[in-house]
Order: C-alpha cells, then sequence, then structure tokens
C-alpha cells in the first residue's frame, strides 16, 4: 500500500489498481468546519483532473478533483449526514471516494508524503 | 478602495497570539476564527464572545442642529432621539438607496456614528460633502471598538464596570473599565443581549485581557460574526444593502420615525414615502434551504416558469440550526413565509421556502416594567 498527495491537497491511497481518495489534513484544516461533502456514485468514470466531489465548510465551497483516472467504485455514504468526518479523520474515516485505476503510469506525476511536505511548507 | 497592503488592527499581535487565523476584509488583517466558526458560534449564542471590530468607522459631528442636518441624510428619528440613546439608521442617497446603514448616537451635545469599515472612507466624503460647514465632522481614528456578547455578557461585563447591567436596550454611558475611559452601549449584531465598548486604541489591549480573562469569554472570529447576524436576521452592508437597494426593500420600515413619515424631508423621501404606502417591487426574505448544502451569495431565485427572479444576498450554514439558511431579494408576490422557491446554484436546483425572520429569536435586554 501506498500513499501518494497532489497539489490540490488531496492524498490516494493505492493497492494494487484500487485507488482510495480523500482530502489532506492540511486541506480539512484550512477549510475549517465543514457542513456539506458531496461523494460521486458507483460506476462514474472521471478522468484526471475531473470535478469528482463537492466539499463545503461554513466559510466556502471547494471541488475535490480526480487525482487520476478510473471508475468510481464506492462513495463514502457516511459523508452525507456526518460531512465533520473530514475534519475529524480526513486521511482516515473521512475519505471521498473509491477509484478502479484505469492508468497506473498516472501515479507516477504525484507527490509521495516527504514532497506533499516541503510543498505545504513552501506555501 | 486601493489595493495597497491591509492594515493591522489595534489587536493585532494579541489576535495572532490568541491562535487566530487572519484575512484580509474591509481593508484590515482580521481574525476569521480561532477555535472555530461553529464552536465560537455557539459560544456566543451560550455563554459570552468578544468580537474586535475596530476596522468600523467611529465618527463625531458637532454643530448647529446637528440633528435636523443629519436627518436630511437618514430617515430616522433622531431630533427626539434623548442623551445616551441610540438608533439604527442608515444614510441614503438622493434615490434613497443605502450609502451604508449605522449606529447613531446623541451624546451630550454631538452625535457618535459607528458606521461600516469598507464604507467608511466613502460616508465621510459623502456626509463632509452634503452636510453644510456648520456640521464638523472628525473621525476618531485612534479609537477601537470591541463587541462582547452573549447571554453571560452583562454578567461578566458588570462586574468590570459596574452599572453596564443597568444600561437598556439602546442605551450607552461612559464607563471606567480596565483602567480607562468606555464608552458603552447595550447592542450589537448578533440578536443576543450584549454590549459595544469603545476605548482608546492604546488602552484596548488591557480591556482585551480583562474581558477574556473571564472564562465565559472567548474571543470570536468574523466568520462567527457572519453566520450569527444571518441567523438574526441582520443584513451586511455590500450584500443584503447596497446603493439601489431602499430602507423599504430591506425590511427596514422600523428604522423610518412615525414624524419623518409624515414630514419626509431626508434623500429619496418621495420614493420611500411611496413604497410605504403602495409596496416595494422587491424585498428582502429569509430562505430555509432543504438539504445540507448551503446556497450562498450570488445564487438565482428562480419562479414557477424557471426564470431567475431575485438573487440570494447572503447564505450559509446555520450552526444554531445545524440546516442552511439564506437572505435574497425576491417579488413582493412571493415573499411571504411558507412561498416555496427555488433557487440555481452552480447548475443545480434547490428548493427553499420563504421563512420569517430573525432564523433565530433574538434575545435583547429588556427591562423588567419599562
Amino acid at each position: 500500500m501506498t500513499t501518494y498527495y497532489t497539489k490540490e491537497h488531496e492524498w490516494v491511497r493505492v493497492e494494487g489498481d484500487s485507488a482510495t481518495v480523500g482530502i489532506t489534513k492540511h486541506a480539512a484544516y484550512a477549510l475549517g468546519d465543514i457542513v456539506f461533502a458531496e461523494a460521486p456514485e458507483a460506476g462514474r468514470e472521471v478522468s484526471k483532473g475531473d470535478d469528482a466531489a463537492v466539499v463545503e465548510s461554513v466559510k466556502a465551497a471547494s471541488d475535490v478533483y480526480a487525482p487520476v483516472s478510473g471508475e468510481v467504485t464506492e462513495g463514502n455514504d457516511a459523508l452525507a449526514d456526518n460531512p465533520g468526518l473530514i475534519n475529524e479523520d480526513p486521511e482516515g474515516e473521512g475519505w471521498f471516494f473509491k477509484l478502479k485505476l484505469s492508468d497506473t503510469s498516472e501515479l507516477d506525476g504525484l507527490m509521495d508524503e516527504d514532497a506533499y511536505k516541503a510543498h505545504c511548507e513552501s506555501l | 478602495m486601493t489595493m495597497a497592503d491591509p492594515a493591522t488592527l489595534p489587536l493585532d499581535a494579541w489576535h495572532r497570539a490568541k491562535g487566530a487565523r487572519m484575512v484580509p476584509f474591509a481593508g484590515y488583517e482580521m481574525p476569521i476564527q480561532y477555535e472555530g466558526i461553529i464552536a465560537e458560534h455557539l459560544w456566543t449564542r451560550e455563554h459570552a464572545g468578544l468580537f474586535d471590530v475596530s476596522h468600523m468607522g467611529q465618527l463625531i459631528l458637532t454643530g448647529r442642529n446637528v440633528d435636523g442636518e443629519l436627518e436630511k441624510l437618514m430617515p430616522g428619528e433622531l431630533k427626539a432621539l434623548k442623551d445616551g440613546r441610540l438608533r439604527y439608521t442608515m444614510l441614503l442617497n438622493e434615490h434613497g438607496g443605502i450609502i451604508d446603514d449605522l449606529m447613531a448616537t446623541r451624546r451630550d451635545d454631538h452625535f457618535y456614528l459607528v458606521v461600516n469599515g469598507a464604507t467608511k472612507e466613502g460616508d465621510i466624503a459623502d456626509m463632509r460633502r452634503r452636510l453644510p460647514d456648520t456640521v464638523v465632522l472628525d473621525h476618531m481614528k485612534e479609537q477601537a471598538l470591541l463587541a462582547l456578547q452573549g447571554p453571560e455578557a452583562a454578567a461578566v461585563l458588570d462586574a468590570l464596570a459596574p452599572g453596564v447591567a443597568e444600561l437598556a436596550f439602546m442605551q450607552g454611558g461612559l464607563f471606567d473599565l480596565a483602567g480607562t475611559r468606555a464608552w458603552i452601549s447595550r447592542s450589537g449584531y448578533t440578536g443576543e443581549d450584549g454590549f459595544e465598548i469603545s476605548v482608546a486604541a492604546n488602552a484596548v489591549e488591557a480591556v482585551a485581557d480583562a474581558l477574556v480573562a473571564d472564562e465565559r469569554v472567548k474571543p470570536i472570529g468574523l466568520g462567527a460574526r457572519d453566520s450569527l447576524r444571518l441567523e438574526a436576521g441582520l443584513p451586511l452592508y455590500g450584500h443584503d444593502l447596497d446603493e439601489k437597494i431602499t430602507p423599504v426593500m430591506a425590511g427596514l420600515n422600523f428604522a423610518i420615525g412615525k414624524r419623518r413619515r409624515a414630514e419626509g424631508g431626508f434623500a429619496g423621501d418621495e420614493r420611500i414615502l411611496g413604497e410605504l404606502e403602495n409596496g416595494p417591487v422587491a424585498v428582502r426574505v429569509g430562505l430555509f434551504v432543504d438539504g445540507r448544502q448551503p446556497v450562498r451569495e450570488g445564487a438565482g431565485v428562480l419562479d414557477r416558469q424557471a426564470n431567475e427572479v431575485g438573487k440570494v444576498t447572503s447564505g450559509g450554514h446555520s450552526p444554531s440550526l445545524g440546516r442552511p439558511i439564506a437572505m435574497a431579494y425576491v417579488p413582493a408576490a412571493m415573499a411571504e413565509p411558507g412561498t416555496h422557491v427555488k433557487l440555481e446554484q452552480r447548475g443545480k436546483l434547490f428548493q427553499a421556502e420563504v421563512a420569517p425572520m430573525p432564523f433565530v429569536p433574538h434575545r435583547y435586554f429588556r427591562k423588567q416594567g419599562a
């Protein structure tokens, strides 16, 4: 299992050709209190860079982009009733959706944890 | 407003030391939140919240017939305002549009005005242009302003400034507080009982420290200030009010004095008295939005034929109600509470229902038997 990160503050946890996607602690902290989240439904095809999910804090609405291409296999249904999960456990229970990767080579363009930390510190 | 770097508040370092996240607002670096907007919001509804609103403009107007001269620009009853009493009123343009909304207090021989931070320079220029030379306007640039709001505010402040708990709603007076002289009024922008505290900028840190030394008080950021005023149904200038909106459209008829309605004699009076008589074309309403997703400023209000007939001017999550609420301008025919409307935001439709305001009841202090 390997975890990758994007400049848009998403994490992608990969096992074989399956990936789980969420937003990072840094992103959840920056957004503040999250009051709404909408995850995509299973079966939806997303391409890298597409709007895949919506997250809204008290302050503002943000899109969550698909960090890699693939078919959504599951959206996190728990977020609809408890969007606060994203603040409580952004890199665990607060995941957004799972994907079956269509092109594992896309992972090469993502950051590892150290590179992502350096990216956050440079902001 | 120029694009110059934001100015800093007298309490800038204090906010940062308390863990505030600072954002540019109204030309200042201001605290948007400390521990979190929802927690701060609920704390204010249950205990007491301390807000730094030193970005607001504090003005002194003096001169012969100052009340009569201000009445030419504002629809409020100012001539009959008693010493030490405040009134919510508006600076109007010649078409009856709102240049700013403000608090006016008669203090001895002068009027003390508190105007919005983002509009203060424009207000000052406008008033200096339209008021006669006999009225002198002084901008108190070295004055800070705090607000202490919430059901425990009176007990907290009365322990530091004995006597403030005797103030009536919309009354102010001078008190000794934390080693300085403070003008304290019983007023605010949250719907709760509370006070606004005007002190010299060089004394404000001692006042803020004295207030948060009481465990019932926490500092509260701009984020919760916005959600609190939205729940209280109070309009925010630049969002729910602007120069194209009249007091009648905004549902602020209470701020137009009875004598003023009979006599007129204020900027835009013809239009405003006509709207009072015949009703305005569009009005500000509250909305309960179905579901959980906030609908924010700029969303369209649609009629049954899906034509856009209005706009959401403020909207967001209500921490007290745990649901999205909004304010919008709609045609008068759609303004009745219970009316179903559709909203459109980023291509998505939302169901909403016109709701009476305030969304959360006001709990202003009312003197027993007064």
